[in-house]
């Protein structure tokens, strides 16, 4: 194959990070430690109640403060005719109506509708004067009744959260074909119920966010350092609706990151506010979120309550999935968050099984609590739960085997159009299970069940054998659906005279380690070391443009435009290397780094050609420009399906309810893959957080106060290192047939199939017992409490 | 009107005039400009702060500056060798992918190096676990984690 060298910037080496040395040595430059010459701080002023009038602010004794600089509210920004904060997916209604859009103004306008609603800011010399100043904020209130959950805010007579909204309806949406569904229960054998909640999670990436913005007085320009998935999209949601600034005047930086995971992609008020404020004060103004900030303010994830029903034939071959969900989309709608209910939720709905018939409604709700929006997975991993669990459910009270019934069902022939609008374009559903089941060694189960059974505990094994849609996304398709942004990406490679790469992508990379597997496709593209390639991203004043990463698109869609703009320098380097071997073009192949006249020994390295293009001294200037940097904009074809099986095996203490993970192994079909060693630790990210989901962690509002009782880490309970186990993963693959690389993505996959495994573990473990039904998160408690046969009531 | 503290960080005797509310971390991120430790929480359970005072891990976000007089801290930017080669346990990071956005990153090197301190090159998985209790990451799962803790406390030796 290669030689050793290049094997090392090979395309599935396990090449070790470029991004590391700086991480681990202090050197990265996040947000907050970019300082500006003459920086503000600013401090926002949060509403302490769910759902309240705002009567009065009085800002004299705030401003009077020391080191206080200015005090805005709600006020300063209507009379700057500031915009509210867009939604980027108009959803229609079962009627085709679009969905209630009520403002969500950056600074509260009158009312305030979940803790921690920004009121006011202040702009002071230090962080803590700002902060004392904050105290010193006279703000009167008329508390109003308040409703957090979204299946009670649905119900008559329920406090209102906006006027334009009646009922708290945001939109009553539909999926797929009613009447083929009613059809197939009709004539089904059996049909399994369930009732289950997705429980609701805050996303908790470790870097707080935080915004630091410059404006600048002699060329009316605008610098805005913010953690943030999609730059570009943060500033033209920004200038384009908000702030109505001209675009090329304001540049969106997003250095390194300290993880997203959804949470990062959204425009928030306090991004539009420090750069709005940057030109009132005249100063940099820079805003780092606190953790108590960040539990209140960033968006959260799912929260849906559920009733499915899976018809099945005698065999358990799936007939017809009928879904009732009702989702809370919070006080206001976020960037993305009608579309994580909808189009990222309904269509997943097939799963990996034949199911002809399926229709889905969704309820959308207001409520008194933080915007919700997308969080890894966001809508696959609500959809994967709903699907998973009652198909465990099905395979019990149809006596068949967790394993049996899907295989009975999976799809095996491709392209496949399920009824819920996708078209998979190719999978192995059954490889991966067999592969997974392999690789936590099912049939040695038996015996440790029984070992286990000895010393008085419940062992159990769950499957989940999940799809997900990536690689968002055909923007005509997007379009048509009601994304109001193409989702397409961009990508330029900058060959420097002496053959060296700059690679300007529009991915972003926040711990997904594009630094390394992009330059790792460029290098093997170009035959050239893969420290020769370095990967710029974040600053739309250095990208053509980009949409960002999330929904596990980067290297689907960032690395298809990489690979467009190597297409574009591989047909420049042809011409110039034909001129250099005084050869037909025609006759140019590019490989391993050279450009060869086919046939003979005459070549030229990629280096000369490089330089070529840069000192055109023997170079055909009638018919070609010199220099050597293409860019291409690349638009996908369909979405990627990466898919698995995950197997979660649990023992529980049924004298404690305490459920250990004694073995977690998941196979995946990513795709191709370019570096296995980040695509391992992007799996193990995912399965901690889908663990997490699953065993841990549980956002709760008190239902009267609309107080997030869990808003620290005292609280909200993260998974720890000895909360995990260590994890076996491995993959099955098959290319993705439509992007230049066969890849899928990999980043969600994780937090999607595991939640179900987990829980259909404990449940096949206590089944025994006659535990049917389980939420999560699976504390000791709840599961104690259904082993007692008193189940908890899910708040 | 601040009041005057000196202490030794990385090696260099600082003096000055603070806040006596900054806490460590802020010293050493604002005033220092050492913005290698991170500030995760404003709880002291994340651990994204923990620096070493006088040899011991500390978290940084818990204390205030004015408590540290004389003291000698060393932080993440202080470990590695003098050619900015890197503290095996940073090496072993970065062999193991320990580490992806980076953000707890700091913090859990130190902290991994004041378990090796504390119990020793060799370290069980679980001992591993449980000594990192007070650092959290949300990327990586702590798997590799783990495994980097393991390599980098075997890679000590001796050091
Ligand atoms: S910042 Fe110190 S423990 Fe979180
Ligand atoms: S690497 Fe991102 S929090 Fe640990």
């Amino acid at each position: 194959m290669n030689a050793p060298e290049k094997a090392q910037s090979a395309i599935g080496a396990s090449v070790r990070r470029k991004e590391d040395y700086r991480f681990l040595t202090g050197g990265g430059k996040y947000t907050d430690d970019v300082t500006l010459p003459g920086q503000s701080y600013a401090y926002f002023v949060r509403s302490p109640h769910a759902h309240a009038k705002i009567l009065k602010i009085n800002k004299s004794a705030a401003l009077k403060a020391p080191g206080v600089i200015a005090v805005y509210t709600g006020d300063d920004t209507a009379a700057d005719k500031m915009g509210g904060l867009p939604c980027g997916w108009l959803i229609k209604d079962v009627k085709g109506e679009p969905m209630k859009e009520p403002p969500h103004p950056p600074l509260a306008q009158g009312k305030v509708r979940h803790v921690g609603d920004q009121v006011a800011v202040i702009i002071a010399e230090t962080y803590n004067q700002a902060k004392d100043a904050a105290e010193l904020l006279e703000v009167d209130y008329d508390v109003l009744p308040a409703v957090v959950d979204a299946v009670e805010a649905l119900k008559p007579g329920a406090p209102q959260v906006h006027d334009g909204a009646p009922n708290n309806r945001c939109y009553l949406w539909s999926l797929g074909d009613k009447a083929a569904t009613d059809a197939a229960f009709a004539k089904a054998h059996h049909v399994t119920k369930i009732d289950i909640t997705n429980n609701r999670l805050i996303p908790n990436a470790i870097e707080p966010r935080a915004a630091l913005a410059h404006y600048n007085r002699a060329d009316e320009s605008y610098t805005l350092y913010v953690a943030n998935q999609n730059p570009h999209v943060e500033r033209l949601l920004m200038t384009a609706f908000v702030l109505g600034l001209p675009e090329h005047k304001v540049r969106v930086i997003a250095p390194d990151v300290g993880g997203g995971f959804g949470s990062k992609i959204f425009l928030y008020a306090e991004d539009v506010i420090v750069t709005w404020a940057s030109k009132k004060v005249n100063r940099p103004v820079k805003w780092t979120a606190d953790r108590s900030e960040a539990f209140l303010s960033d968006a959260h994830g799912r929260d849906h309550h559920t009733h499915a029903e899976l018809a099945m034939d005698k065999d358990g071959k799936f007939l017809g999935l009928r879904v009732k969900t009702i989702a809370n989309l919070g006080a206001y709608l976020s960037t993305f968050g009608s579309s994580v209910p909808t189009y990222l939720y309904g269509t997943l709905l097939a799963g990996q099984y034949t199911t002809p018939a399926i229709y889905v409604e969704v309820d959308a709700a207001f409520t008194n609590t933080t915007p919700v929006d997308a969080y890894r997975g966001a809508g696959r991993p609500e959809a994967t739960y709903v699907l998973e669990r009652i198909v465990s459910q099905a395979a019990r009270e149809m006596n068949l085997d967790q394993a049996e019934i899907r295989r009975r069902n999976f799809i095996t022939a491709f392209p496949y159009q399920t009824p819920v609008a996708l078209m998979y374009d190719i999978g192995d559903y059954k490889s991966c299970l067999d592969k997974a089941q392999k690789l936590a060694d099912v049939a040695g189960f038996p015996a440790r069940r029984a070992e286990a059974e000895k010393r008085g505990k419940k062992r159990g094994l769950g499957y989940s054998t999940y799809i997900e849609a990536c690689g968002l996304a055909p923007s005509n398709i997007a379009g048509a659906l009601g994304a109001r942004a193409g989702l397409f990406e961009a990508g330029e490679i900058r060959v420097h005279p002496t053959g060296s790469v700059t690679v300007f992508t529009g991915s972003h990379s926040h711990g997904q380690g594009h630094e390394t597997t992009f330059a790792q496709v460029v290098a093997a593209r170009l035959g050239i070391p893969v420290e020769s390639v370095d990967v710029v991203h974040g600053d739309t004043g250095r990208m053509p443009f980009g949409m960002g990463t999330y929904g596990s698109r980067s290297i689907a869609v960032g690395g298809a435009a990489i690979m467009k703009a190597l297409d574009k320098i591989e047909a420049k380097g042809k011409k110039i290397a034909a001129h250099l071997l005084e050869a037909a073009e025609s006759d140019i192949e590019f490989k391993d780094g050279k450009f060869t006249v086919a046939g003979t020994d005459k070549s030229v390295p990629f280096g000369g050609v490089a330089f070529s293009a840069y000192v055109p001294h023997n170079y055909p200037l009638d018919k070609l420009e010199p220099g050597l940097n293409e860019t291409a904009f690349y638009d996908p074809g369909n979405f990627t399906y990466p898919a698995g099986t995950h197997i979660a095996e649990v023992e529980v203490d049924p004298e404690t309810g305490v459920v250990q993970i004694v073995n977690f192994s998941a196979v995946d079909d990513f795709g191709n893959i370019i570096n296995p060693m980040i695509v391992e630790g992007q799996v193990h990210g995912g399965l901690a957080q889908g663990i997490g989901q699953a065993m841990l962690e549980n956002c709760v509002y008190d239902q009267e106060t609309g107080q997030l009782l869990t808003g620290s880490y005292m609280d909200y309970a993260m998974p720890r290192a000895a909360d995990l186990p260590s994890f076996k993963v491995d993959t099955h693959v098959t290319p993705c047939t439509h992007n230049p690389l066969g890849v899928k993505g990999c980043g969600e996959a994780g937090a999607i199939g595991s939640p179900p495994a987990v829980v259909n573990a404990v449940i096949d473990a206590l089944a025994p017992l006659g535990v049917k039904h389980l939420e999560m998160p699976l504390t000791p408690e709840r599961v104690w409490r259904a082993i007692q046969g008193k189940p908890t009531k899910v708040a | 009107m601040g009041t005057s503290v000196s202490l030794i960080i990385n090696g260099k005797t600082v003096t000055a005039n603070i806040d006596p509310r900054m806490l460590l971390v802020q010293f050493i991120r604002e005033h220092m400009q050492l913005t290698g430790t991170h500030i995760g929480c404003d709880t002291a359970q994340c651990g994204a702060c923990t620096v070493f005072v006088n040899g011991n891990a500390v978290k940084s976000c818990s204390a205030l500056a004015v408590q540290f007089e004389g003291a000698q801290i060393t932080t993440i930017e202080g470990i590695a060798g003098a050619n900015g080669e890197m503290h095996p346990m940073q090496a072993a990071f970065k062999e193991c992918h320990g580490l992806q956005c980076g953000f707890c990153t700091p913090g859990m090197v130190m902290s991994a190096i004041d378990l090796v301190k504390r119990h020793g090159n060799s370290l069980s998985e679980q001992a591993i676990r449980e000594g990192l209790d007070g650092n959290i990451c949300r990327c990586t799962g702590y798997h590799n984690i783990v495994k980097a803790v393991q390599q980098g406390a075997a890679n000590m030796k001796g050091v």
